[in-house]
């Protein structure tokens, strides 16, 4: 019989390694800086690999953790990004960067949230495969609203519009924000590496003690029987709901982080190919597997930039290294040999201690 | 006299043109060890998936403790007292042993979700209850050793238990066990029915029930009734209503 490592114990030291590998990443990185090992392009990846780290933990929440299928991440992320980076611009100056900044990331979860409930609500009432018909066209119309979109403010306040910018009719020296195709430039650049890590821990915190707590207990019994949760008395249409919720709005703050890395926001990052990217890294770290998803985003973010200097055959290793994770995750005769490898490496380890304990007693 | 714990009356659900159950009528006492039996398709479980709400009869009355439990849903049956386990096992396969039955005490042990992410004291505090209570139950079946195991990794026998387990954590009025000796055997239905028997005592229990084992049936239960074709063939003493030659028909043919 396999045991199973949900002792009380065990998850709390399994938890812990996965904080200390995103703390030794932190501090490896900065080694790094320091030494001027880094070069120009690893420094420009690195506040984007956390936002996908944060986006891949929080799409394992729904997939792994609720056991539902979200296509529609990247625009949970655009409206974290979207909201957030409007209310930047829109304060400019007038408050300190840190306090902007951390209502910026407040606003853009809240969003996020709001529009996870509007489309949770009615879709957690259904059984099978709705979600992810209903977050894949979500995130299809929230890239094309952002499109046409124009925001614009003068001493009247602020004017919405369609179309084009010159509909909102706005007067002399009014500023535009949001400006449809375009997206909003000018957004301050607040985001940083020791931000983006913070907020890994962040989220980490959140989905680890949630997951480990009476209420991901109710949201993994829905997952493995919907009948059977509802026969003990779980909710399961609240369950669902709180799971995604709580995704949506993780996956908002990704979008806050990613706006404010960037002086130019549009749309055109927030599209199909992004959600299915993040649900990549999801799969291959892992179903459930928090840890996994975090690896594997920074891996296959880094990778196809590390490669570009083999132009041509880049998406051809991207595609063998998919390939090799997938294998190395998921095939039993991999996974035969890599708990072999761990016990032996154990074994030694311990053999080694052992000596060296005799050494210092002889 | 006291009065019944479960009325049933002239419970009624049509599939179609498929009247799946008819007239149904059950009353069982407080503390009483009940058994629905009949053929293949007579209807047992259709009962107890409108018992618990997965179905809405076409007509008809539920009470429990006097309480309506018509155009209830699962949940609010389970909270009005009523659990139950299923004819095909139906755990949290991919969950712990013990996480299990904490679901189970899901509605009994409350803090809430920030409390749990924040891990504020109350997180700490009723947990621990929660472990200690959750063990205790896993004591009564003889589980609190595999504990920490998958509970989809556990033996047939041991996951039937555990389902038992989990429903009694929402500590029930009223317990519903469907086929628990289905799979089983003979050994293992021996120690179900001293488990069945020792549930019943120990928590003071009500149980309905459903069971093809002859064996165990006409070892436990108290009373029966017996259906066939959504309807009721015959009620009663356990002794009275085996020996009923209707009842012999209907199972072993003319």
């Amino acid at each position: 019989m396999k045991k199973n490592s949900s002792g009380n114990m065990a998850v709390k030291k399994d938890n812990l390694i996965t904080y200390g590998i995103v703390v030794l990443f932190y501090i490896v990185m900065q080694i790094m800086t320091v030494t001027g090992s880094v070069s120009s392009l690893l420094s420009g990846l690195l506040v984007p690999l956390c936002v996908y780290v944060i986006a891949a933990v929080s799409l394992n929440l729904v997939i792994g953790i609720s056991g539902e299928l979200s296509l529609g991440h990247a625009g949970f992320m655009c409206v974290g990004a979207y909201s957030s980076a409007f209310f930047s611009n829109l304060m400019g100056d007038t408050m300190p960067s840190p306090v902007r900044f951390i209502l910026a990331i407040l606003i853009g979860a809240l969003a996020a949230a709001l529009f996870g409930i509007i489309i949770g609500i009615p879709v957690m009432r259904l059984n099978g495969d709705y979600l992810a018909i209903v977050t894949l066209a979500f995130g299809e119309i929230i890239k094309n609203l952002m499109n046409i979109l124009y925001i614009g403010k003068d001493s009247h306040g602020l004017h919405f519009a369609t179309g084009d910018a010159s509909a909102l009719a706005m007067e002399e020296g009014g500023k535009v924000i949001v400006n449809g195709a375009l997206g909003i430039t000018g957004t301050p650049k607040d985001s940083s590496f020791t931000i983006g890590v913070v907020l890994i821990l962040i989220t980490l915190l959140i989905v680890l003690n949630l997951v480990h707590s009476r209420s991901g207990r109710a949201i993994m019994s829905v997952r493995d029987n919907r009948i059977a949760a509802e026969s003990v008395g779980i909710n399961s249409t609240k369950y669902r709901l709180m799971a995604f919720t709580v995704s949506a709005s993780l996956a908002g703050v990704a979008g806050v982080l990613y706006a404010h890395n960037l002086s130019t926001l549009t749309v055109k990052k927030f599209d199909y190919n992004t959600s299915i990217m993040i649900l990549v890294y999801v799969v291959l770290g892992g179903i459930g597997n928090i840890r996994g998803s975090m690896i594997a985003a920074v891996i296959l973010t880094a990778l196809p930039e590390m490669l570009r200097g083999l132009s041509d055959y880049r998406m051809l290793i991207y595609a063998i290294v998919l390939i090799i994770m997938m294998l190395f995750n998921w095939a039993p005769a991999a996974v035969n040999v890599r708990e072999r490898l761990k016990d032996r490496l154990k074994a030694r380890f311990k053999a080694l201690c052992g000596r060296r304990k005799k050494g210092k007693e002889a | 006299m006291m009065a019944d714990m479960l009325e049933v009356n002239n419970l009624s659900i049509a599939f179609g043109g498929l009247q799946a159950v008819s007239a149904f009528n059950l009353n069982i006492k407080k503390g009483q060890l009940y058994g629905l039996i009949g053929p293949n398709g007579a209807g047992k479980t259709t009962v107890f998936n409108l018992l618990t709400g997965v179905y809405k009869p076409t007509e008809g009355l539920i009470k429990l403790d006097g309480e309506n439990l018509i155009g209830k849903n699962t949940l609010e049956i389970n909270k009005a007292g009523i659990a139950r386990t299923f004819q095909n096992i139906r755990l949290f396969q991919e969950m712990s042993v013990l996480d299990n039955v904490k679901a189970g005490l899901h509605n009994h042990y409350k803090y809430s979700s920030l409390s749990g992410i924040l891990r504020l004291p109350s997180y700490h505090k009723t947990e621990k209850i929660m472990d200690e209570k959750a063990v205790e139950i896993l004591k009564v079946f003889d589980l609190d050793g595999e504990k920490n195991y998958m509970a989809g990794n556990l033996p047939y026998g041991k996951q039937r238990k555990l389902e038992i387990a989990r429903a009694l954590a929402t500590k029930p009025k009223l317990l519903l066990l469907d086929e628990p000796a289905a799979g089983m055997n003979p050994n293992e239905t021996l120690e179900l029915m001293d488990t069945i028997r020792f549930v019943k005592e120990h928590f003071n229990m009500t149980i309905l029930l459903i069971e093809h084992d002859m064996k165990l049936v006409g070892g436990i239960c108290e009373a029966l009734t017996v259906l066939n074709f959504g309807r009721i063939l015959a009620e009663g003493k356990t002794d009275v209503v085996l020996n009923d030659s209707a009842v012999v028909t209907a199972y072993l043919g003319e």
